[in-house]
């Protein structure tokens, strides 16, 4: 075991695998000589040689299409897309490419490409670097949407992502890159792409959450016992396709009460698609209705960025409402 | 003649082997006689096939199909170059390919009929072949997303030391999409083992090759990227073969990717839902005439040669006829994929919400909605 950030673990996974496998190799922009603009590919090339680490030229699509080229011929390829506010010109590549290639070849040609790009907000990012496309991805048939919120858990998915024969959107939350510390095993470690995490446990009131989320639950959740007595289920999901279905649903049946945190607009953001999982098999539970805090409807913004991200203090509020329901 | 690529050529610049109304004495681009009547029986195979396929879908039997009448010399003469184990990157327009390359006629028969035995499981519509056997990878409806898979495959095989070459093609309309140029990119930096073939049909459905590109030809594109760039008669068997070959050798020499101008004619519809009247009248007509259709073309050249006869000809469209037929109507009495096919494949595993949707349609199957089937019209 050794402390880690979530940046370093990611770092330890790329080179476990390279060296257990060498068809596994990973490119994109800047993600040789220079490492990586958040330096997560760092030490890659020094150990791997350009043949296996190395920068390409500025076309998401291209990076992708021949990620997939390569997927098809049997290679294992970890393409980094810069930031995920920039995953849209590959777009096509992803839902109409990726997404389908296993489908529409009766499964002759598997593509497992894993697709690793930071998102969300916190980085003073404004616009075009602060999005969580997630939602686009895990609506799309074919994919897996992975999202870690801990060293361990980046460290363990992005391994087994890798290792796996589907193609996974691996998304990384760069506002807790540096910022979160944890034990990570040494070496070979994998956690399993599905189920969810409870973060803790709790009888009044479930908060579903992943990625940079958790920790602002954590917080808001810590306060509410504190201040209010309320006991918060926290379930980091970790997976958002396939969803830990059953972990939601127990958790709702016993607390009776949930809340979903996302950064993403809420509109149509992954939290409907878990309001819905509740409403459709668990709505008999229900103490109180479903609420989502998400960021606003609005493209992410510069200055305001700290009043679009949800919060401690949001989640904290949130909690105190849901709870007021009788 | 020389075939060598240049960064740029002037419009006329024309790699050509027979010229239209040639007469020759000798073997064109090193070839035997074999060579010679194995590429024209596979011409009138592809011609064979496409009027069987049309034949069924104007009598309903299919919903759809694509054809590739008068560009048959295009798949035949870059296929004949073709090592078993190279890789082909096609659109729609080069199933043909697969025919050249010897895949059983069954296997393109159940894929039109969208069947069980159909090994995309009748999951694409007509002219979306696969086949992993002969690295036949397949393709989406996106124009253009499959040239820079190309060049990832081509990269891979480097990277593995596989001396594989990677082919992908794409007509003139497909050069005006996203991945012509990540393809055109990635091929000019990384230099991996392929051929891009731009099949310039003249026509992108409607839209003539003057509307689609500001520049005189298709190929002045490679100068950009730093891929050489050649223009070829594509029309001419022996011309594609000898051009294909060239660069085939480049390619597995290490000495990187070459792009390949197929100048020819869609001499037929775009699919079977186009009218091409519409956009250019009778012009279809004279492409199809003695000194520019691919097959009447090599036919006069074996001749002369010495290597065709009228029986020879009458044989081998009776064989070809025999053959598709045998096929399609096999594939006709195939049955449909199952209900539960439709869940298969999406993922390596099924996940758990697939399993559920996928056990309430089977319940229904053998519940209500089969028991009722027909009462509820679409």
């Amino acid at each position: 075991m050794a402390q880690m950030t979530l940046l370093q673990a990611i770092n330890d996974a790329l080179k476990t695998e390279m060296r257990r496998d060498d068809r596994v190799l990973v490119f994109g922009e800047d993600v040789g000589v220079n490492e990586g603009v958040f330096r997560a590919t760092e030490g890659l090339q020094k150990e791997f040689g350009e043949e296996r680490a190395f920068s390409t030229p500025l076309t998401e699509s291209g990076i992708i299409g021949a990620a997939i080229g390569m997927a098809v011929y049997g290679l294992k390829p970890v393409p980094e897309i810069q930031f995920s506010d920039f995953i849209y010109p590959a777009f096509d590549q992803i839902v109409s490419e990726l997404a389908k290639f296993r489908y529409r070849s009766g499964g002759e040609f598997p593509s497992p490409v894993v697709v690793r790009t930071p998102y969300g907000g916190g980085i003073r990012g404004g616009l075009y670097h602060s999005q969580s496309p997630e939602a686009y991805f895990a609506h799309t048939p074919g994919l897996k949407v992975v999202i870690p919120s801990t060293p361990e858990d980046a460290k363990g998915l992005l391994a087994s992502a890798i290792r796996g024969e589907d193609p996974v959107i691996f998304m990384e939350p760069k506002k807790i890159y540096r910022s979160v510390k944890g034990d990570v095993p040494a070496g070979d470690f994998t956690v399993p792409i599905g189920p969810a995490r409870v973060v803790q446990e709790g009888s009044d009131l479930s908060i579903f959450c992943y990625g940079a989320m958790v920790e602002p639950c954590k917080m808001a959740a810590e306060k509410a016992l504190e201040k209010e007595g309320i006991r918060c289920e926290i379930i980091d999901l970790r997976t958002l396709y396939p969803v830990d279905e059953e972990a939601i649903l127990n958790s709702v049946r016993k607390t009776g009460r949930a809340l979903i945190v996302y950064e993403a607009p809420k509109t149509c953001g992954y939290g409907a698609e878990v309001a819905a999982l509740i409403a459709e098999r668990a709505v008999e539970y229900l103490e109180a209705p479903v609420k989502r805090i998400g960021g606003f409807d609005t493209p992410f913004p510069y200055t305001l960025e700290k009043i679009y991200v949800p919060d401690a203090i949001r989640v904290f509020l949130g909690i105190k409402e849901v709870m007021a329901f009788e | 003649m020389s075939s060598k690529p240049a960064g740029s050529a002037p419009k006329d610049t024309l790699l050509r082997v027979m010229a239209e109304n040639a007469k020759p004495d000798q073997f064109p681009a090193g070839l035997t006689a074999e060579d010679i009547k194995r590429m024209y029986e596979g011409m009138i195979l592809i011609r064979a096939y496409d009027e069987r396929q049309k034949n069924l879908q104007r009598s309903g039997r299919i919903g759809f199909c694509v054809t590739s009448t008068g560009e048959e010399a295009v798949q035949v003469g870059t296929s004949h170059a073709l090592e078993a184990n190279d890789w082909v990157y096609p659109y729609y327009r080069q199933y043909g390919i697969m025919l050249y390359r010897g895949v059983p006629l069954n296997v393109l028969a159940n894929h039109l009929y969208g069947n069980e035995g159909d090994l995309a499981k009748g999951r694409q519509m007509p002219a979306h072949y696969t086949h992993r056997d002969t690295h036949f990878v397949s393709s989406s409806s996106v124009i253009g997303t499959h040239l820079i898979q190309a060049a990832g495959t081509a990269m891979a095989a480097k990277y593995k030391k596989d001396p594989s070459v990677t082919v992908t093609y794409i007509g003139d309309g497909g050069t005006s999409s996203n991945d012509f140029h990540s393809a055109m990119t990635f091929a000019g930096v990384f230099k991996p083992p392929m051929v891009l073939f731009i099949v310039n049909n003249q026509y992108a459905i409607s839209l003539p090759v003057a509307k689609q590109c500001g520049a005189e030809t298709l190929h002045s594109k490679g100068v950009g990227y730093g891929v050489p760039a050649i223009r070829v008669d594509g029309n001419d068997v022996f011309a594609v073969y000898q051009a294909s070959r060239e660069a085939y050798a480049r390619a597995r020499a290490g000495e990187g990717p070459t792009l390949i101008e197929l100048f020819t004619y869609r001499a037929g519809p775009h699919s079977s839902s186009d009218d091409p009247t519409r956009y250019r009248g009778n012009e279809a007509e004279s492409w199809l005439s003695e000194d520019k259709d691919p097959i009447a073309r090599a036919r006069r050249y074996m001749q002369s040669l010495g290597i065709w006869t009228e029986a020879y000809e009458n044989q081998v469209w009776e064989e070809a006829r025999t053959r598709i037929n045998l096929a399609t109507s096999e594939a006709e009495a195939t049955a449909e994929p199952s209900w539960d096919s439709l869940f298969e494949d999406v993922y390596a595993e099924l996940p758990p919400a697939l399993i559920r949707q996928r056990d309430e349609l089977i319940e229904k199957e053998s519940g209500f909605e089969r028991q009722h089937e027909g009462e509820f019209p679409l």
